[in-house]
C-alpha cells in the first residue's frame, strides 16, 4: 500500500489549543540537556524581555505530534506507522514560544513523493497563538519504507 | 543524565557575541554529550514519543535495528544547545533544520557520545547561519544541520 497523493491540499481542522506550561518547558529543556537559565528561571526570562520561561528551539515537536496523529489517522492515508522513519525536520519562528502561550496547530500535507519504493510525505504544522498571530511553522518529512521484496 | 563539558569556553550569561564580527568558518562552539538509556526515557516522557525502539532492545532487534536508538528529535534538540548557549538567548534561534541521516545507537551500559561542532556558515545584516557537524562513533548523524540566529538581542 502506498501513500495516498490526494492528501496534498486536503484541509485538516486546527488542533485543540495547547497551553505551554512552565514546568513542561523546564521538563523538555532538561530532556534536551539545555542549561540556559532562560528555560528555567522566569525572572531571568523577564529580564531578557520575555513574559515567562522560553521554550527550547525543538519544543514545537510536542505540539506537532498531535497534527501528525491526525495525518496517520486519515483512513485513506496509506501510511503504515511501523514503517515510518523521520527524514527531516525544520522549525521556522516568527517569535519564540514562552510559557503561557496557547498554541493552535493546523496541518497541511505539502508533498507526497515516491523514491525507490519508499514514499516521502512532507507536512507542515502552522502554529498560531491565542490572538491568531503566527508563532512557528514545523515542517517534517516522514519516509514510509516500501514493502520488502 | 551525564553531561561532559567540551572545549567550548562560553557559558549562559556571558556577553552576547557580535555577529557582524564573525567570519565564515569560525568555530563558535564545540561540545560533547553523553546520552544514556536514562536520557532516552527522560526524552520519551518529555516529548510524548513512546516508540519502544527507543527503550526496548527486543523491539529494536525485532524490526532489524542494530540496537536501541536515540530519538532523532533528541539528537536534534541536544545539537542546538551549544549554539543556544553561545548566543546567550535561545529566543534568537529563529530557524533550525536537520536531516536524519544515521541513527545513534545507545548501548545499555556505555551509552553513546554525540559530538557537536558549530561553525559559522554565513553572515548577513539580519544575523548568521551556524552549521552543525554532529557525529556519533566518528560518523555524521545529521545532514544539513543549520541554525539561523538573529542579530537582534
Amino acid at each position: 500500500m502506498s501513500v495516498n497523493p490526494e492528501l496534498v491540499g486536503r484541509a485538516f481542522p486546527p488542533t485543540a489549543p495547547y497551553t505551554v506550561g512552565r514546568e513542561k518547558v523546564r521538563e523538555f529543556a532538561r530532556a534536551v540537556l539545555a542549561e540556559n537559565p532562560l528555560h528555567f528561571d522566569p525572572e531571568a526570562a523577564r529580564q531578557a524581555g520575555y513574559d515567562d520561561v522560553v521554550a527550547p528551539p525543538t519544543f514545537p515537536i510536542v505540539v506537532q505530534e498531535s497534527t501528525l496523529a491526525q495525518l496517520l489517522a486519515e483512513p485513506d492515508a496509506g501510511i503504515d506507522f511501523t514503517r515510518v522513519v523521520h527524514g527531516d525536520q525544520r522549525f521556522s519562528y516568527t517569535r519564540p514560544i514562552v510559557a503561557g502561550d496557547e498554541l493552535t496547530a493546523t496541518l497541511a500535507v505539502t508533498s507526497v513523493k515516491s523514491l525507490g519504493g519508499h514514499s516521502m510525505v512532507t507536512s507542515e504544522s502552522v502554529m498560531t497563538d491565542a490572538s491568531g498571530s503566527h508563532v512557528v511553522t514545523a515542517v517534517s518529512t516522514l519516509v514510509v519504507r516500501g514493502d520488502e521484496s | 543524565m551525564t553531561l561532559r563539558d567540551g572545549r567550548e569556553a562560553t557559558s549562559p550569561g556571558h556577553a552576547a557575541p557580535e555577529l557582524s564580527e564573525l567570519t565564515v568558518g569560525d568555530i563558535v562552539a564545540e561540545r560533547e554529550y553523553h546520552l544514556t538509556r536514562d536520557s532516552l526515557v527522560r526524552y520519551a516522557g518529555a516529548s510524548g514519543d513512546f516508540n519502544p525502539i527507543h527503550y526496548r532492545d527486543d523491539v529494536a532487534q525485532s524490526v532489524g535495528l542494530p540496537g536501541v536508538l536515540a530519538h532523532g528529535m533528541l539528537t536534534m534538540g541536544v545539537a542546538v544547545q551549544p549554539v543556544s548557549d553561545w548566543i546567550g538567548d535561545p529566543g534568537r534561534v529563529v530557524d533550525y533544520q536537520v536531516r536524519f541521516t544515521r541513527p545513534v545507537v545507545v548501548d545499555a551500559t556505555e551509552g553513546a557520545v554525540v559530538r557537536v561542532l558549530a561553525k559559522v556558515g554565513a553572515v548577513d545584516e539580519a544575523g548568521a547561519r551556524i552549521d552543525l557537524t554532529v557525529t556519533f562513533a566518528d560518523e555524521t548523524v545529521l545532514g544539513k544541520a543549520q541554525v539561523r540566529v538573529t542579530a537582534e538581542g
